[in-house]
């Protein structure tokens, strides 16, 4: 089996020629390494680029600028046919007057195989998805699972591509299908160990399917890693915000030292951050901040939600509202509370980018 | 290569599309062509644009009365035939899309059939019928005439855009009180506003071509323009410069239609079916 | 959509029923009634019973119209469909020119049809038209007026000339809901152009293709005004189709008695040709969906 790490060098996009200004480019310049193997999830809400992205590496888009490498193969522009990926779109997409066997045998036929190599192949491929009960019934028969099974398949049987690139492919099935799917598209990719990158704007989606995320905001890409540093540590307040439910807090306070100061509350911070210049802002996650801590940060309670596994109690401190995770036992009252931040937990932001603390101090006892 | 390759099927797709429009355009333009000369310069000289460019044979329409009724003739009886169709279609589309009931596939299809009616069948016994009701030459039974042929494609059309809109809309409606009439006209009507759109264009194209069922069912006060321009033979032979005129001044309408339509031709051609 | 059972529905159906019983129903009660019935004239009638359909039924008359309409209907068809099929892939997919060419190309399609015949009257005469003259100064023999073949050439090129618009219109709109996903997706699987063809744009066109094959039958199975303005028939009777024929025998000859059993005829074999459409092309969509 053959496959590849994928470069993308200084690639950016834009849908119409000659570009103004940044806001014209719906990818703006990138550079990545996608590993040989791993499962990557591109994340990010619509019209962030993560389509345009991955279609540059499908090739269905040229870039406007920067090279695509497969190894050490420049292939920005060979085209798609050739570059040995298969990609599974939005809503399935299948030959609905083939059957479900024509289907799978379609792109081994394009490719010269042989009739041997070719049944054998689909077979191995349809007991794989389950789709063996179907193999001679037309494809347009079948239920919106079943044909995204079947475009999934497409992809497999080539045992020759480098990646399998996933387009929101869970957008038109049904919630209890979409957990099976996932299920069997993650034990897919330890099976066949097949570099996937799989676009979606579902965060459940992506952490629970991905090795490592690579999170886009208006044709950017701002944090890739893995899921755990995606929540412990988002590189940019929208990271902090998008991921996790309900997101980090972001206030806006001042910094200096290891204190930061909200409208004049101090807020201690688990490191020391000097006295950065420019927007100035902590972020908290929900699950680390406490109610009834002694001199937190007066809050005004406005509403507790039962979630079932825990309460988010929605709170207002100094004219910010925030967000915190309270367990199911505890019984809560609206009125007055003073919040505790877990000092370690908290995370600094300049200008919406995640601020490193000076090294070598410790946060003020 | 990739960008050299695309640009060569661009332009073969071009030139297809440019032969395609030029085969349509040629005999037209050589009708507007005759229509911009004197007779006598058609008879005796060949020329693919005309010598002595005259506007007379446009003069002679617009200002005999003969001619130029019959352009109003032909309009009176389309409008009175859109308007017809759509107010009874528009109920019946529906109740075809929205219920089930007694014999309705029955009725469709015998709806439809009457659309496969050849008009020369008509043709006689329509001019009986409308000549016994003391109808013969008016605008009206050339419009009921066509309705004949409008109604069921009306129907057909306008229910492949309502069975689109889904039902929760007219129940939404009901419960906050509309009365099926309001429901109908103020929140219906405008979800299916194209493909009503698209159903006048039918019935307007199909009243406004048809020479048969307009010509039998009229002498002299509705006589439509079609009719009038097979009687041009007079005296001194054919009046070829006037017959051209008069037919480059039956394609305006149409054009014009079509122009108000164009962003709805593409999807109002697959009659709200795909 | 599941729909509700309700009897009142019939009333919002009730004005169609009337209006199309009152056009459709008393004028084919008129129709029968002449059918089976023999007149010396004077509104004077008497029985005939099936005399007139067997006559006609031995006319060789009736038999060569017929043939000629069959001929007339499948070669324009033959010729239509896929010239239509091919303009539709050829229109460009948006932009300015997608719509240059839609109100272009739906131009022949509202022209009074007698216009039509107008036109190309005008356009293919030897004295006057363009193709006429441009033919006889190549040499070529070319007369409608006089030669059965010009003739026919003449009334299938109009034919196309009218009518393939409409089926590269309906075609164009079956392809223009062809989500781009298909094409990429079969950029990815190496399919070829005609692979394209055949497995995504011919099975997504297959629904109103069908419409535009049906439409395009029936409309040319009943053509009366064209040719009536360009060959009224002729030369000779060589483009004597059902129709033209139909009114001369009943406008022109008042044989009212063979021209309404001529009629039924006519409508029945026009419904049976398109019921038996009708039904090879639902019976086809069942077959695949039943297959599940």
């Amino acid at each position: 089996m053959r496959m590849a790490k994928i470069t993308l060098s200084n690639l950016a996009h834009a849908y119409h020629p000659n570009p103004a200004s940044e806001d014209d480019y719906a990818l703006k310049q990138t550079s990545h390494v996608w590993e040989d193997g791993k499962a990557y999830a591109l994340l990010g809400p619509s019209g962030c680029g993560k389509t345009t992205l991955l279609n540059i590496i499908s090739g269905l888009i040229t870039p406007s600028q920067g090279r695509v490498f497969f190894d050490d193969d420049d292939v920005t522009s060979i085209p798609t046919a050739q570059r040995n990926i298969a990609q599974v779109f939005q809503f399935p997409v299948v030959y609905d007057t083939m059957t479900v066997r024509e289907n799978l045998a379609f792109a081994l036929r394009n490719r010269g195989m042989d009739k041997a190599g070719i049944s054998r192949r689909v077979d191995i491929i349809a007991v794989m998805l389950g789709l063996e009960e179907t193999l001679d019934c037309k494809a347009r028969a079948l239920s919106a699972d079943a044909k995204q099974k079947i475009s999934l398949g497409r992809g497999l049987v080539r045992e020759d591509v480098n990646a399998i690139l996933f387009d929101e492919p869970l957008t038109v099935i049904d919630p209890a299908m979409k957990l099976e799917l996932r299920i069997q598209l993650k034990s897919l990719h330890n099976e066949l160990g097949h570099t996937m990158i799989y676009v979606t704007h579902d965060q459940t989606e992506a952490l629970s399917f991905a090795d490592e995320v690579v999170v886009m905001d208006k044709g950017r890409v701002l944090q890739t890693g893995t899921p755990e540093a995606l929540f412990e540590a988002p590189a940019h307040t929208f990271v902090g915000h998008f991921i996790g439910s309900p997101g980090m807090n972001v206030l806006d306070v001042t910094v200096d030292g290891s204190r930061a100061y909200l409208d004049g509350n101090l807020i201690k911070l688990g490191h020391h951050y000097g006295t950065p210049a420019g927007k100035v802002q902590i972020g908290i996650r929900p699950e680390h901040i406490s109610l009834n801590a002694t001199n937190g940060l007066p809050a005004q309670i406005l509403r507790v939600e039962d979630v079932g596994r825990h309460k988010i109690v929605r709170a207002q401190a100094m004219g910010q509202t925030l967000n915190l995770i309270a367990s199911n036992q505890t019984t809560i009252n609206t009125g007055m509370a003073s919040l505790g931040f877990e000092r370690g937990k908290i995370s600094v932001f300049v200008d919406g980018w995640r601020f490193s603390p000076s090294h070598g101090q410790e946060g003020a006892m | 290569m990739v960008d050299k390759l695309k640009s060569k099927n661009f332009n073969g797709r071009a030139l297809v599309m440019i032969a395609y429009i030029l085969f349509l355009l040629l005999p037209i333009y050589w009708l507007i062509n005759m229509s911009l000369k004197q007779n006598s310069e058609i008879i005796s000289v060949f020329s693919i644009w005309p010598k002595n460019l005259t506007f007379d044979n446009y003069r002679t329409i617009l200002t005999d009365p003969s001619w130029y009724m019959g352009y109003i003739n032909s309009m009176i009886y389309v409008v009175e035939n859109v308007i017809i169709s759509l107010i009874v279609a528009l109920p019946a589309a529906y109740a075809f899309s929205r219920y089930r009931f007694l014999g309705d596939k029955h009725l469709f299809f015998w709806l439809l059939s009457n659309r496969m009616a050849p008009p020369a069948v008509f043709a006689l016994p329509f001019f009986q019928l409308y000549s016994s009701i003391g109808l013969f030459d008016t605008h009206i039974a050339v419009a009921l005439a066509h309705t004949l042929f409008n109604v069921p494609l009306a129907v057909w059309i306008l229910e492949g855009f309502m069975r689109g809109v889904p039902k929760e809309i007219d129940e939404t409606a009901y419960i906050d009180g509309y009365s099926f009439p309001r429901f109908f006209v103020r929140i219906f009507m405008p979800l299916i506003a194209s493909g009503i759109g698209v159903t006048a264009f039918f019935c307007f194209m199909f009243s406004w071509v048809e020479l048969l069922l307009s010509r039998t069912l009229t002498s002299i006060d509705a006589k439509p323009i079609t009719a009038v321009m097979t009687r041009t033979v007079s005296a001194a032979g054919m009046d070829w410069g006037v017959l051209a005129a008069a037919g480059v001044l039956t394609i305006v309408p149409g054009a014009l239609v079509i122009y108000f339509v164009r962003h709805y031709i593409a999807k109002g051609f697959a009659l709200g079916r795909v | 959509m599941e729909k509700t059972v309700n009897q009142r529905a019939w009333l919002l159906v009730l004005p169609v029923f009337l209006l199309v019983a009152f056009s459709a129903v008393i004028p084919l009660m008129t129709v029968v009634n002449y059918s089976v019935q023999d007149t010396f004239g004077n509104n004077k009638f008497f029985w005939a019973g099936l005399e007139w359909f067997s006559e006609l039924l031995h006319s060789e008359r009736l038999w060569s119209a017929f043939g000629r309409q069959i001929a007339f209907s499948a070669i324009i068809l033959a010729l239509e469909v896929p010239l239509g099929v091919f303009v539709a892939l050829n229109m460009p997919k948006k932009g300015i020119w997608a719509s240059v060419c839609l109100v272009l190309m739906a131009l022949p399609l509202l022209i009074p049809w007698n216009v039509v015949g107008t036109i190309w009257q005008i356009f293919s005469r030897v004295d006057i038209g363009l193709l006429g003259h441009t033919l006889a100064a190549m040499g070529i023999d070319y007369n409608y007026t006089r030669d059965p073949l010009a003739a026919w050439t003449t009334l299938v090129v109009m034919d196309v000339w009218h009518w393939t618009s409409l089926i590269a219109l309906l075609s164009y709109a079956g392809l223009q809901s062809i989500p781009q996903a298909y094409y990429q997706a079969a950029k990815i699987d190496q399919a070829s152009r005609l692979d394209v063809f055949r497995f995504i744009e011919l099975p997504k066109m297959q629904g109103v293709l069908m419409i535009a094959i049906l439409i395009r039958f029936m409309d040319s199975f009943m053509i009366y005004t064209e040719p009536f303005v360009i060959t009224g028939g002729g030369p000779g009777n060589s483009t004597t189709f059902l129709s033209i024929d139909l009114v001369k025998m009943a406008l022109g000859q008042f044989d009212l008695g063979p021209a309404a059993a001529f009629s039924l005829m006519y409508f029945l074999v026009v419904m049976l040709v398109s019921w038996v459409f009708y039904t090879v092309m639902t019976n086809m969509e069942k077959a695949d969906t039943f297959h599940g």
